[in-house]
């Protein structure tokens, strides 16, 4: 039964988005959406992303020095486990599945909204395909601005370490520097990016799909962005896996 | 002209059309009438493809719609305009940005003509003051009137309605009543609207489908309700005995 429903529900999110990737039917409202999307999608979740990254980097440092750090271990340990743990998951995966709950009930109830509302009956009627109108721009507007992101959130995770030595006085700011500067392989940023990527093509499409196939009225619609966000974290989660296996 | 044959839908328990045949000219206000659930809206979502047919044929001028492939329906759709029971305007954009829309979606023309053209629109349903408003600060009447300018941009040969006048005043559906009849008097478009609105029969039943149950029970104009021995239509059209009694006491 519940195999019956993933197949279908996954189906119909195939060809869902097989009517979203087609050649936009006019150029210029197309930019005006892209643009917009990379706004209300990226821009204006820099806010979030920079607050939870910079405690999220002070408390790394303090708990790798507080708590972990012992007298055989070099001094630049907690610098450095800050900086690889920022890079390696937390800029990229867990800041994705964050932002998968606040841009991912964003997308789910808008487009659940214009579809109870029969705004997206209205576009189909005039001839636009709406699915490719409405759904397009916020994916290549989100994968577009998410890299971005997740170096806004690494710099701001590493100026929250930096603050537990300037602030706190809890580490020097020599051994960190020591740490952040230790046997850095760039290949890690890379890693983070293109992982990204992905999260941030399934954050889009995934609520996307549960917004766009709304049926009913406004519970329906609050139920969509709900799923939305229970199944991108589950995607995320679960391509986080396979993504590092083949990455690393 | 848009033709019906033997058009039928069930979903999957139930049979909601059967076998409805009729023919909708232009230039003439077409109506479809029926009580709550007697399936206009889903014959309406037939007609123009946001329900498929369980079988039965429609013809916009002879062309066959239920058949046609994806791209030609997506071009015939560009001759269609729809005004929707809840107005259905873009909440994000403002008054004249939703009526501009099907104009920067698919014309070419420069900007300043593609706003002429919605200004004049927006002036055809007297809405012009209202153009840099968005639609949660202007009134329902003023809502439907917005769907109209909208629907009208692209110069539509075909023309609908579901219940345009639900949810307004019985001025206001006058209002909206006249509009409707004049656009389509002045642009000889096939028009077709479905109400259960009394007024709207009468006044502007220029061709009226009674729907009953899925099927058609009567067809003709508002002259000929009232002496169509018809009682179920008569019961629907004068549902209050005040009314029933002055009309038939006036004949
Ligand atoms: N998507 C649907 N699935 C199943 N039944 C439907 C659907 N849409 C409408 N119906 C049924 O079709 C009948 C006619 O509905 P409708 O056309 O909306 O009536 P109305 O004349 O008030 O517009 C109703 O009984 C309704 O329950
Ligand atoms: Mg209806």
């Amino acid at each position: 039964m519940f195999i019956q429903r993933f197949l279908h529900s996954t189906g119909r999110y195939v060809e869902l988005m097989g009517r979203t990737f087609r050649k936009p039917e006019s150029w210029r409202m197309f930019g005006k959406q892209y643009l917009k999307e990379m706004a209300q999608l990226g821009t204006d979740s820099i806010g979030i992303v920079l607050l939870i990254s910079f405690f999220i980097g002070a408390v790394i440092c303090i708990q790798i020095k507080l708590n972990i750090q012992s007298a055989w271990m070099p001094l630049w340990v907690s610098g450095y486990v800050t900086r690889e743990i920022m890079l390696l998951e937390f800029s990229s995966s867990i800041m994705c599945l964050i932002l998968s709950g606040k841009v991912g009930s964003n997308i789910a109830s808008e487009l659940g909204t214009m579809r109870t509302t029969q705004q997206i009956d209205a576009l189909e009627i005039m001839g636009v395909n709406s699915a490719s109108f409405l759904i397009l721009p916020k994916i290549l507007g989100l994968v577009t601005m998410i890299p971005l992101l997740v170096i806004f959130s690494t710099v701001s995770g590493v100026i929250g370490a930096y603050a537990t030595a300037w602030v706190g006085h809890i580490i020097t700011a020599t051994d960190l520097t020591a740490g952040m500067q230790h046997d850095f392989v760039p290949w890690f940023f890379w890693m983070g990016a293109i992982k990204s990527l992905f999260f941030a093509f399934i954050i889009a499409s995934v609520s996307s799909f549960f917004g766009y196939t709304v049926e009913g009225g406004s519970i329906d619609v609050g139920k969509a962005s709900t799923n939305a966000v229970v199944s991108s974290s589950m995607l995320i989660l679960f391509s986080d896996l396979f993504l590092t296996n083949i990455l690393s | 002209m848009i033709e019906l044959k033997h058009l039928y839908k069930s979903f999957e328990d139930k049979d909601v059309l059967k076998d409805i045949n009729t023919t909708f000219d232009n230039g003439k206000t077409n109506l479809i009438i029926g009580q709550s659930g007697s399936g206009k809206t889903v014959l309406m979502k037939c007609v123009v493809g946001l329900f498929e047919p369980t079988s039965g044929e429609v013809l916009y001028d002879g062309r066959d719609f239920v058949g046609m492939k994806k791209k030609e329906r997506t071009l015939l759709r560009r001759e269609m305009g729809m005004i929707f029971q809840s107005a259905a305007l873009f909440d994000s954009m403002s008054v004249l940005e939703n009526v501009m829309f099907p104009l920067d979606m698919f014309s070419d023309d420069s900007y300043k003509e593609r706003r002429r053209r919605a200004e004049y629109c927006l002036d055809r349903v007297n809405l012009l003051e209202a153009e840099n408003k968005f639609p949660d600060e202007i009134s329902g009447g003023m809502q439907k009137r917005v769907a109209i300018a909208r629907a009208i941009s692209m110069n539509p040969r075909y023309l609908f309605c579901d219940e345009p006048n639900s949810g307004l005043d019985p001025r206001t559906s006058l209002v909206i009543d006249e509009l409707i009849h004049g656009i389509t008097k002045e642009f000889g478009m096939t028009t077709i609207i479905n109400t259960h609105d009394m007024n709207s029969v009468m006044g502007i039943g220029e061709h009226i489908l009674y729907i009953n149950q899925g099927v058609t029970a009567w067809e003709g104009t508002k002259n000929e309700v009232v002496g169509s021995g018809n009682q179920s239509l008569l019961d629907f059209v004068f549902a209050s005995d005040i009314f029933r009694k002055a009309v038939i006491s006036q004949e």
